[in-house]
Parts: C-alpha cells; sequence; structure tokens
C-alpha cells in the first residue's frame, strides 16, 4: 500500500457516490492498543451497546477478523496459528464488509492506526476515502506538538469529512 | 459456475458441519478449519451488535486483499459460506444453489441427524457437479 507520495490532501477529497446530505453512518479511529482516538457519529438510530463496550466490541471484531482473514488467505502456504497477533502489513487483511443494513471499511496504517468508516451497503470501495482521512489525521493530529500519542483527539481541527 | 476455492456449513449453534478445499494453497487441517468456523459465526453475530441500523443480519461479504468469502444465513440459522477470488460475480446464486442440494440431499436424507456433520454421498457427488472446479485458471495465476 502506497502511503506516501501517493497520496497527497486535495482540497475536495474524493466523494462516494451518494444522494444527499451524509453517505456515512459512523467513524471510529483505534490506535494499536485498542484506545479509541475517535468516534463520530451522524446517523445512528440504533444504539445497542454504551460507548465504552461499543468501542471494544468495535476492536475485538476487526482484530479477530484481521486474524481470520491471515488464516484463511487462499494464496499462501504458511499462515499463522489463530489468534496470533499480526503486526500491521503482515498477512492478509481484509478491507472492508458488507451486512444488509451496512458497510464496514477498514484501513490499518503502518503504525497500527486502524480507520473504520461504517456507510450505507451500497457505498463503493473507499479505501482512497479512508486514506484521504489518514492524511488529515497526520498534518493535523500527528504533527500537532500539544497532542499526546495514545489519547483521544479532542481538537476541532479534524472533524472534516 | 465460477471457481471456489473452498467452502463451509455451519450449523446454527456454530459448529462446522461440512468443510470442502478446492484448490488453496496450505490446506488447513481439521482443527484449523473448527477453529476458522466458530470465529466465523461469533463474527456474524458480532457484526450484527453493531450495526446502525435496525434489522442486521450478519455479515453477507467479506472484502480481504487476496480473497472475498461470501456468506449465506438460511432462515433456519445454518450458514454457508464459501471463500473465492476478489470480484468473482455470481457467489450468491452458487450459495443459493448449495443451499438446493443441502435442503434435497442432505436435509431429506433420513439417516441424516440435524447439527451433525455431513456425510451424504449424494451431497457430495452433486455439490461436485455444481462446482465445476477450474484446476488449470486456478494453478495459471
Amino acid at each position: 500500500m502506497q502511503f506516501f507520495g501517493g497520496s497527497e490532501i486535495s482540497p475536495s477529497p474524493p466523494t462516494p457516490t451518494t444522494t444527499t446530505g451524509n453517505n456515512a453512518h459512523m467513524i471510529y479511529i483505534f490506535n494499536r492498543n485498542g484506545v479509541c482516538l475517535l468516534y463520530r457519529e451522524w446517523n445512528r438510530p440504533l444504539h445497542t451497546l454504551n460507548p465504552q463496550q461499543d468501542h471494544k466490541l468495535m476492536f475485538g471484531l476487526l482484530f479477530s477478523l484481521k486474524s481470520l482473514a491471515a488464516k484463511m488467505d487462499p494464496t499462501s502456504a504458511d499462515k499463522g496459528n489463530l489468534g496470533v497477533p499480526q503486526l500491521p502489513g503482515q498477512g492478509c487483511s481484509f478491507h472492508s464488509f458488507r451486512t444488509n443494513t451496512y458497510k464496514l471499511s477498514f484501513m490499518e496504517t503502518p503504525s497500527g492506526i486502524k480507520f473504520i468508516l461504517v456507510t450505507n451497503p451500497r457505498t463503493s470501495d473507499l479505501r482512497e476515502t479512508l486514506k484521504y482521512i489518514y492524511n488529515l489525521y497526520v498534518e493535523y493530529v500527528a504533527k500537532n506538538p500539544l497532542y499526546t500519542p495514545g489519547t483521544p483527539i479532542r481538537t476541532a481541527d479534524d472533524r472534516s469529512c | 459456475m465460477a471457481a471456489i476455492y473452498s467452502l463451509y456449513i455451519i450449523n446454527k449453534s456454530g459448529g462446522l458441519i461440512f468443510y470442502k478445499d478446492y484448490g488453496s494453497k496450505g490446506r488447513m487441517d481439521t482443527n484449523d478449519s473448527l477453529r476458522v468456523a466458530s470465529l466465523w459465526h461469533s463474527m456474524h453475530a458480532i457484526s450484527q451488535q453493531l450495526s446502525p441500523i435496525n434489522g442486521c443480519s450478519g455479515i453477507e461479504l467479506l472484502e480481504a486483499d487476496t480473497f472475498d468469502l461470501h456468506c449465506f444465513q438460511s432462515l433456519t440459522g445454518t450458514k454457508f459460506f464459501v471463500v473465492c477470488e476478489t470480484g468473482t460475480q455470481h457467489m450468491e446464486a452458487l450459495l443459493k444453489v448449495i443451499y438446493e442440494l443441502y435442503t434435497d440431499y442432505v436435509l431429506k436424507n433420513p439417516f441424516y441427524e440435524m447439527e451433525m456433520p455431513i456425510r451424504c454421498e449424494l451431497f457430495d457427488i452433486n455439490l461436485t457437479q455444481a462446482i465445476q472446479k477450474d484446476r488449470v485458471a486456478l494453478l495459471g495465476r
């Protein structure tokens, strides 16, 4: 995956084809220890769990799905054992899954930061959008001298979706 | 029909009742396939919990770098999922065909016990016919 030199911040992000208003339901950003750095929701009629449990469940689901994808990879002969934590970029990773009510797009950076976007199921591939959001993260969060890595993002500068 | 890498059938409690590999490198042994099946069953259930909208019925398609996983859940909770190449079309139709074969040759078999591993010859024969494995195309990659 090209993280450097491939995508620059452009004035207008690549918009997924949408009808009107907000296309996305929620966004999550996690670091490699499972701390939820950012959670924003724009359209979420159903809340099954309280926010803490919801974040933990989401992180757990993604961790296990990554492990499952690495194990089920039909093109590699040597697969790790299920449950062994994989380094970012090691083994095959999934980039999205779709249910009948939502589509979840996922991207993990080499530093272990995970970006998750939950949208309606008809959305097309959102990998470019996630890369754009990662660039915003780098510019406004990672390069912010007042930001402590591993803590939730509290500035107003990252809400550009 | 298209070529697939493997097929799994899970019963409603998450136990693997059928597994067939059609050409992935590095076959999974029995224990691993059991673990993968139960893991998938749990992930399917958790994904319903995380839905922002009511009425979610679980993961239908998982897209990874080197493969896609299509899942079909019947009304009774039995899940059929196939691992195939990225971008393969018409997997939904194939899953429906496999479901029909399951109802015809497994459920209507008077010696088959529900939720137990499938050991029905007719099912195997018809399944192999339905999945025309294109070995040459797969090996050619």
